[in-house]
């Protein structure tokens, strides 16, 4: 198996059950400094395994790796980006268990045998997924740092209004939700766009949601 | 961020009593807010329980017609449950008003409640702060107060809570249960939840150390026009500058607790008899006591103005 965590692996020499195990003898970056808690509980790391875009990894990560730095730092799949590390921009969005989460605001080790989708697990160059194609047809960014986040923001979205999730701008809360502009906006609000790409954003998901806005 | 251990709880009791007797041990839910503190070195814990894998994450119904929402239901299931939609819409309309998809997936209902204020100066460790650090003073009197409180406030500290969820729980009487280290269970009313800051802003409920929320029940529907009006400086995303959830009935009367202007959702059930009158008698009685700043004065007014729009929409309905 190509092993995104070869590096890490060969300096420590530990391989556990055709998974990578990467002990990390580093803090993760801009962390501060460490002051153990108590144990060696700390210096020794946590294990967790969890499925990224398919493929099971398994690492030993000091506990205060969020899952962004893990995806990013450790199994260097670097689509997901950071843009504010506080949950307040969604560049770091990715898809957890079939669910849209800012990977930034949670810890790696929690969780444990969950299935994340990043950027890459959507499409490939050769194959894109609809959202990216749709964003690429609509120019729906400028610089792209947000990009990742806002498809894999969009495509959930698709699924939580097909789940009849209601929004704050649903006129009617008991009634399924539509596939409206309105609708579309207030639900990516999670997802900053510093360029302003805002409206080849709403038509690019507009035109993979199949709606005419 | 300071280093820690973890580990995962599997029966509340045996998390309740581990969090008292582990010297700096946090219970962490969704982390949207814990993991926020944390990476500013705000909030230091030495040990963390996570309580993900409690089975507290169902909603059911009551003996009494009411709901009892599992502590660990996410605020986009709770907001999106049929039952909620359908005879809480306050809470529904509240839950979706709050932060955004994303963190509304992990956010959970107790971690909600017990998030932290958003106070500019709580957040920035250089600043005096006595809800951060007890006894430094508090930078927001003097400094930029315009998002803080207006009434429930004192001396030592002027800070809102920031929930929305909290606010549709205050209108519709929701109640807080909770499991302590030694088993015991008690529920409590969300009035009494929130403590007042008074010369001890940095206690902020009445939960006792290592004390674990597993629930909160709302009573049976309440029927009438629910609505759940935020204004904020953005439309989306964005903490609210005054929130009301209301409660109304066609014949004038109704519930009303404000956010976004006290450190607990703001209800004077003695202010409602005055709602028959209209906005002004109401706000004027519920913020009798108001201490606003130079910078917040004008949230006074906008209650006022803000209630007006809600019993507004009401009769529209
Ligand atoms: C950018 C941004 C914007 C936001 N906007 C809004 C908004 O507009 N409106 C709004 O209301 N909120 C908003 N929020 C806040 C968000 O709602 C909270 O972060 C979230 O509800 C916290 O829930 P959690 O499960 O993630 O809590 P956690 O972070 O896991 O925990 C919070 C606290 O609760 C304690 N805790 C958790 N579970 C339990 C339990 N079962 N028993 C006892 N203690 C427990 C933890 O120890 C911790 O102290 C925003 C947040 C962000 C980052
Ligand atoms: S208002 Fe409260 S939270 Fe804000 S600086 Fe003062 S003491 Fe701290
Ligand atoms: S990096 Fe996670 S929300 Fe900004
Ligand atoms: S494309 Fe540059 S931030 Fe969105």
């Amino acid at each position: 198996m190509a092993n995104p965590v070869e590096s890490e692996v060969s300096r420590r020499g530990v391989l556990v059950g055709g998974t990578a195990t990467a002990m990390i003898g580093v803090l993760p970056s801009g962390q501060g400094q460490a002051q153990p808690a108590s144990s060696d509980a700390v210096r020794q790391g946590f294990e967790v395994s969890f499925e990224v875009n398919g493929k099971p990894y398994s690492l030993q990560l000091d506990t205060r790796t969020t899952l962004l730095d893990a995806l990013r730092e450790h199994i260097h799949l670097t689509g997901s980006k950071k843009g504010c590390d506080h949950g307040q921009c969604g560049a770091c969005t990715v898809i957890v268990n079939g669910v849209r989460i800012n990977s930034c605001l949670t810890l790696a080790v929690m969780h444990q045998d969950d299935r994340i989708t990043t950027i890459e697990g959507l499409g490939t160059p050769e194959q894109l997924h609809p959202m990216q194609a749709a964003f690429i047809k609509h120019d729906g960014y400028q610089c792209g740092y947000c990009t990742p986040g806002q498809i894999c923001s969009a495509v959930a979205v698709l699924d939580e209004i097909k789940a009849g999730i209601p929004s704050h701008v649903s006129a009617d809360l008991t009634s399924p939700p539509e596939l409206t502009n309105v609708e579309m906006r207030e639900r990516m609000s999670g997802n900053i766009c510093r360029c302003g790409a805002y409206s080849n954003i709403a038509e690019a998901i507009a035109e993979a949601a199949g709606s005419k806005t | 961020m300071r280093s820690f251990t973890y580990e995962r709880a599997s029966l509340a009791q045996e998390a309740a009593a581990k969090a008292q007797e582990t010297p700096g041990a946090k219970f962490i839910a969704g982390g949207t807010n814990l993991l926020d503190l944390m990476k500013l070195e705000i909030e230091t814990p030495q040990h963390l329980i996570d309580v993900n894998g409690l089975k507290f994450d169902k909603i059911e119904k009551t003996e009494d017609g009411g709901l009892r929402i599992g502590a660990l239901v996410r605020n986009t299931a709770l907001a999106a449950d049929m039952r909620v939609r359908r005879d809480y819409g306050v809470l529904s309309r509240a839950l979706l008003a709050g932060a955004s998809g994303q963190l509304r997936n992990k956010a959970t209902t107790a971690g909600n409640l017990l998030q932290r204020t958003r106070c500019p100066y709580f957040y920035d460790t250089n600043q005096p702060c006595n809800k951060r650090t007890p006894g430094s003073g508090c930078a927001a009197i003097a400094g930029y107060s315009r998002q803080l409180g207006v009434i429930g406030v004192s001396e030592a500290c002027i800070a809102t809570n920031p929930s929305d969820m909290a606010v549709a729980m205050r209108a519709l009487d929701a109640e807080v249960e909770t499991i302590d280290a030694a088993g015991r269970t008690r529920k409590i009313p969300i009035a009494d939840f929130h403590r007042l800051p008074g010369d001890r802003p940095d206690l902020e409920t009445t939960l006792s150390s290592g004390e674990l929320i597993t629930a909160v029940t709302l009573p049976p529907p309440l029927r009438g026009t629910h609505i759940y009006k935020k204004v904020r400086d953005r439309a989306s995303y964005a903490f609210a500058l005054v929130s009301v959830a209301a409660v109304l009935q066609r014949d004038g009367t109704g519930r009303l607790a404000v956010g976004g202007v006290a450190p607990k959702p703001w209800r004077i059930e003695k202010a409602e008899a005055e709602l028959r009158g209209g906005a002004k008698p109401f706000s004027a009685r519920l913020l009798a006591d108001a201490k606003p700043t130079n910078e917040n004065a004008f949230k006074v007014t906008l209650v006022e103005r803000t209630v007006a729009a809600v019993m507004h929409e009401a009769r529209q309905k």
